[in-house]
This record gives C-alpha cells, structure tokens and sequence, in this order.
C-alpha cells in the first residue's frame, strides 16, 4: 500500500533519505540545491526508486535532470503523484 | 561489508558448460540459486539437482533473457528466492564466419544474446543491490575480443562490448558497495568449443591444455565473495595464458 502524496509525507520522505547519501541533515531545506548538497545523478537515480517504492510514482530520468533543488524534487513527485 | 541474508545470485544460461559451473560454485560458497535456462530444462533440473545435493539452494528459472521481459523475469526469482545481489551475465551463443561472409542475421543474434541482455539485466538488478549497498555483477567476456580470433568480429564485439560496460557501471556504482567485473575465459573444455579442440589450438595456449568450467567458476566464485569488494571495473582472464 503506497503512503499517501502529501507535501508534508513527502518531504519527510526527501529529507530522510538523502543522508544516506552523504548529505549533512542540518544542510537540507528546501532551497538547497543538489549541487550544493553534492548529490549527484546516482544519488538522485536511488532518490528516485525510494519514492517510486513509497507512493508508487514513477519520476523518469527527463524530469529528475531538471531538477535544480530539494524544493523541486518535492514539487515534482507531488505533481507527478496527483 | 558481509553478504546479506537470503542473497540470491542469478546465473544466466546456466544449464551446461561454464554456467552450470558457476551455478555449482556459488551455491557451494552459500548464494541461493536461479539457475536459468532457454531451452534444456533437463540440463537445468540436473545443476539444481547436485546443488541440492551438495546441500545448498537453487531453482530453475526458464527465461529467454533475449526478449526483454527481464524486469518480470527478475522479480519471480527475487519473489521465490530473495534479493539478487549478484547477476552472473554468462549466456551466449557464436555464429561464427569471416567478416567478408558474416550475415547481418548472425551478427544480430550474437549482439542481441550476448551483449544487451547483459546490460538490460544489470540495469534491472542494480536497484535491489544499490538498496542493500552490496551487489556482484559478473560478465563472462572472452579472451577474445581483447584479442582477435578470426572467424568471430561478432563475437569479439560483443565480448569487448561487455569488457567496455564493466567499466563504465563500476565506476558509476562502486560507491554503493556493488562491484562490477568481468572473466574472460580462454579456450575452455565445454560442448561450444568440443569440436574446436584439435592439437593445433591446444598447442598455442601456453598452459598447453584446455580449462575446466570449473576453473573459470573458481574466479567467478572469488569475485562474488566479501573478499573481493574492492575488485571492480576489472577483467580476470582465465586463459592459461593466452592472452600474457
């Protein structure tokens, strides 16, 4: 049963999972960019299957290239998952 | 890192010859395994058979690994298996002539059976071992391919096309403790090469002998191990010294 898409899920979703990529918790807020955070494709690749195996949704690798900050990663799984 | 629980290791084409060796040889190291087969369920059922009997775990999975249903495929071995934290790419055919005479019919299959299946299935498993931060993938390559072997530019494509992948996903996913590598067998004793086997051929491998199914096994079984997690991107050549 995939959880239910709401911002609030989601972003607790994102933001437990990217420091078991190396990234420093205090570091995440929405603003911060991937590139600052130094997560890489890989990281957003494994991001990406965490959230498909959570709400079912399936981000493909167009839209993931897009994404410049943790804030859009959430947008997109939201607007993706409605 | 230690290899998890339930592990499974997929071997490809593993109703005879190399892989039905290598099948034999995970098993004995404690991998549970899907020994998968296109057309010889026998050979299939026999390898699982001896596997049980030695007392380890495995069960057959018949799958055309060419058609591209490996996503389906990978996910009834994980259902009745477990995890597949390592993937044994060893299935392949040769249709061998000379690049002058070589139809475009025989250069698809080679390519299609010996090269692509190996990346679609390594794509498809590596979620399950980026997951678990442990993974094997193993390619069976060649000695030829790193070296010319008239008679089989397919085959050598295929084979240094699965040296060259080895690489590149090794590098991409070595941070997520999944090694990536490939063996590449010399001249080795099976049904594929049982014709082949004229003195002329034996006399130019250095070792001045064939090798067993299951000394290619033995590297393959090493490169899966815990001891092996800082081996990746690499090419272990068991060839008796064909290609020094």
């Amino acid at each position: 049963m995939a959880a239910a898409i709401t911002e609030e899920n989601v972003q607790k979703t994102v933001f437990e999972a990217l420091p078991q990529f190396g990234v420093d918790e205090d570091a995440i807020t929405r603003d911060a960019t991937f590139e600052d955070l130094d997560v890489d494709s890989l990281d957003l690749a494994e991001l990406s299957q965490i959230i498909e195996d959570e709400y079912g949704v399936a981000l493909k690798g167009d839209d993931v290239g897009k994404i410049k900050t943790v804030g859009d990663a959430i947008d997109l799984v939201l607007k993706r998952g409605s | 890192m230690s290899r998890p629980e339930n592990a499974t290791a997929l071997v490809t084409g593993a109703s005879k010859g190399i892989g039905s060796a290598i099948a034999k040889a995970l098993a004995a190291d404690g991998w549970q395994v899907a020994v998968n087969y296109r057309s010889d369920q026998a050979g299939a059922d026999a390898v699982v058979k001896a596997i049980e009997e030695a007392g380890g775990t495995a069960k057959a999975f018949h799958a055309d690994v060419t058609n591209g249903n490996g996503k389906e495929f990978l996910k009834e071995i994980e259902g009745e298996l477990g995890p597949i934290l390592c993937l044994v790419n060893n299935a392949g055919v040769a249709r061998d002539n000379i690049a002058l005479q070589l139809t475009d019919e025989d250069w698809d299959v080679v390519i299609a059976t010996n090269l692509t299946p190996a990346f679609r299935l390594t794509r498809d498993s590596l979620r399950s071992m980026i997951k678990a931060r442990y993974g094997r993938v193993i390619n069976i390559a060649s000695v030829v391919g790193p070296r010319a072997n008239a008679g089989q530019s397919n085959y050598a494509a295929a084979k240094a096309g699965l040296i060259g992948m080895t690489k590149t996903i090794a590098a991409e996913v070595a941070r997520r403790g999944v090694t990536v590598n490939a063996v590449a067998p010399g001249f080795i004793a099976t049904d594929m090469t049982a014709e082949l086997a004229t003195d002329e051929i034996v006399k130019a491998i250095p070792a001045r002998r064939q090798g067993t199914p299951e000394e290619v096994a033995a590297a393959v079984r090493y490169l899966a191990s815990d001891d092996a997690g800082y081996v990746t991107g690499t090419t272990l050549y068991v060839d008796g010294g064909m290609s020094a």
